[in-house]
């Protein structure tokens, strides 16, 4: 008995030594770093109680909920659609889809700005049309265009892969039962396709709320909570409030991505 | 329980289907199925069989000329939503995030039906296939004759013109498979409902058909009801398909057929025959001084009821006997046959 607990713990040894050195120690660390400032502890209050910040809360978790929302949309209906309809090009266009994963958030930046900033096409199309010039690469907007076009190849492959293994059958016996095309979507698809949701919005999310580098390019002005974090760290040298925001940041994804995993859980579960 | 709707008189006229990738699945076909009647379509895989089954559904458009009318109206176009039909599947296709009942009463709900008509149709249905016990349950903690159960019920709860069934019993084991094909022919006699059942299962086609479709290579190779298709097989596909069919080759001397092994009396013989083929039950074996055929045994298999015997004739293949179980036979041993002329045939 004890042998065999020995050969477990020993097992578990280099996990263990990995978790504790690269995800517990620093993690320790900055909540005490967090600590550190003026006002100790207290600034872990401050992301409530400072407008500024707990405004930049709100809107990065806004701007990643908007996210993950449209991305899902999008993902979901080209995903089972490129699943289904095998044609010329498919492949091609699949792997297109996923181009974006190569690029680095700075990359995708600056092609928001060539679409959407001053001198961008959107820009000279409306300013053709309507005489006036459409910009809104500086902005949330903008940003959460940038923030759409990279999360649609981390789920879409996922999307795709749960689209093959929905049974056909199903929806004929849906329709069997008279159900039209819209509630064979709503009884039959999408409960197939929950768990894939699940799971790729979570990393849409959380890719979200720390994705860094296509809103410096945009634009320092941007209040999501990333850009607050460098402009206290670099800028004020406000190492103490740089930590604790971070350590919230941390903390409030994962909850969300708890809660996602526990929803998908019990939805997995329930499935055939 | 009642049926509200009359049963419903299929035809299918012209109908043949040719996939995207020019594979003819099926034959022009025509076939009358009626108010009330159970057809099974038997065939091997790839003959065609499922293929009609979802032209009759409205999950498949046939060829451009070919027609499906449902009391003589013409349904062709139709999508199978609109054509009020209840379907069961091989693989069950229960919708997992519902439990028994929602799914007994998915289609009920679509319909609009109030939540009382509901709740007692689906009471009505999960009392008619005995699964009362099983109401609440989520579908992935049935058993496969439990899932097919309430596969049935979810079809029937509708009150469907006609029920379509696409190897409901394949996936299921042998005595599950028995028990279950009973209680699907109780149901169809009961229901009255026009029925069409596919099927790769002869014991299943035989036992289930008032007619039976023989498919093959997109073709239909016969039509008729289980005796007829069983004694009187109208193709050498059919003859071997359906059944065991011994073979034994020779000509036609005097008014007899004779083989290698002896001569047969069959008075009913075409003068060119060639070859005669007949079923194990009506060869037996002759201990008297002069068979008319003789052979040696080349394998014996006791089956509890009954012994099956391999006769090594001098043909290609061995016949195939079916005797009593008592007796016990040995590997080389010489035996006697005599074959019944009613169950001889030329093909």
């Amino acid at each position: 008995m004890r042998r065999e607990s020995f050969r477990l713990f020993s097992l578990l040894l280099p996990a263990g030594i990995f978790f504790l050195a690269f995800f517990l120690l620093p993690l320790t660390r900055l909540f005490f770093i967090g600590g550190s400032g003026a006002e100790g502890f207290a600034a872990y209050a401050a992301i409530v109680t400072d407008r500024n910040y707990f405004a930049s809360l709100v809107s990065t978790l806004g701007l990643a909920m908007a996210t993950t929302v449209a991305t899902l949309i999008v993902s979901g209906l080209s995903g089972v659609f490129l699943q289904r309809r095998k044609f010329p090009g498919n492949g091609l266009l699949v792997a297109m889809l996923t181009l974006p994963l190569a690029f680095p958030g700075v990359v995708i930046g600056f092609m928001v700005i060539m679409l959407a900033g001053r001198q961008g096409l959107i820009g000279d199309v409306t300013q053709f049309l309507t005489g006036e010039k459409l910009v809104f690469a500086y902005s949330m907007a903008g940003l959460f265009m940038g923030y759409v076009y990279f999360s649609i190849p981390r789920t879409i492959l996922t999307v795709m892969a749960a689209a093959e293994k929905l049974d056909p059958k199903l929806e004929e016996a849906a329709r069997s039962l008279g159900a039209p095309t819209w509630r064979v979507v709503l009884d039959v698809i999408i409960p197939g396709l929950k768990p894939a949701f699940i799971s790729a919005g979570a990393i849409c999310f959380a890719t979200a709320v720390g994705a860094f580098g296509t809103a410096f390019t945009l634009a320092t002005r941007i209040n999501v909570l990333p850009m607050v974090i460098y402009t206290e760290f670099t800028l004020q040298a406000n190492m103490a409030m740089a930590a604790a925001l971070s350590f919230v940041l941390g903390a409030v994804t994962w909850v969300v991505l708890a809660l996602a995993r526990t929803a998908a859980g019990s939805s997995v579960a329930a499935a055939g | 329980m009642t049926q509200a709707t009359k049963p419903l008189a299929i035809r299918l006229r012209n109908c043949a289907k040719t996939f995207a990738d020019g594979t003819r699945a099926l034959q022009p076909l025509d076939l009358d199925i009626g108010a009330g009647e159970t057809v099974v379509f038997l065939g091997p895989s790839g003959c065609g069989k499922t293929t009609t089954l979802r032209i009759i559904a409205g999950l498949e458009r046939p060829d451009a000329g070919g027609s499906v009318l449902f009391d003589g109206e013409d349904v062709t176009a139709l999508p199978i939503e609109a054509r009020h039909v209840g379907m069961v599947f091989q693989s069950y296709a229960l919708f997992p995030n519902m439990s028994v009942a929602e799914n007994i009463g998915y289609g009920l709900r679509i319909r609009r039906l109030t939540r009382s008509e509901i709740a007692a149709r689906v009471g009505e249905m999960l009392a008619m296939m005995r699964i009362e016990a099983l109401a609440d349950r989520r579908v992935d903690q049935l058993s496969g004759g439990q899932r097919q159960r309430v596969a049935l019920a979810r079809a029937l709860a509708v009150r469907p013109r006609a029920l379509l069934l696409d190897e409901p019993l394949t996936a299921l084991d042998a005595k599950l498979r028995d028990s279950l094909r009973l209680e699907i022919d109780g149901l169809l006699r009961r229901l009255g409902i026009t029925a069409v059942y596919v099927t790769h299962d002869q014991a299943e086609a035989m036992a289930l058909g008032d007619r039976i479709v023989v498919m093959d290579h997109g073709r239909v190779a016969q039509v008729g009801r289980p005796r007829e298709i069983y004694q009187r097989p109208a193709t050498r596909f059919v003859a071997d398909f359906i059944g065991t069919m011994n073979r034994l080759s020779g000509r036609i001397e005097q008014g007899r057929f004779v083989t290698a092994a002896g001569a047969l009396a069959w008075p009913e013989a075409p003068a060119d025959a060639r070859e005669a083929l007949f079923r194990p039950e009506d060869v037996a074996i002759d201990d008297g001084a002069n068979p008319p055929l003789r052979g040696t045994v080349a394998a014996a298999f006791f089956l509890g009821d009954r012994t099956r015997l391999f006769v090594d004739v001098g043909g290609e293949r061995p016949l195939v006997i079916e005797t009593e179980a008592r007796r016990d036979f040995a590997r080389g041993q010489a035996i006697g046959l005599r074959v019944d002329s009613r169950g001889l045939m030329a093909l």
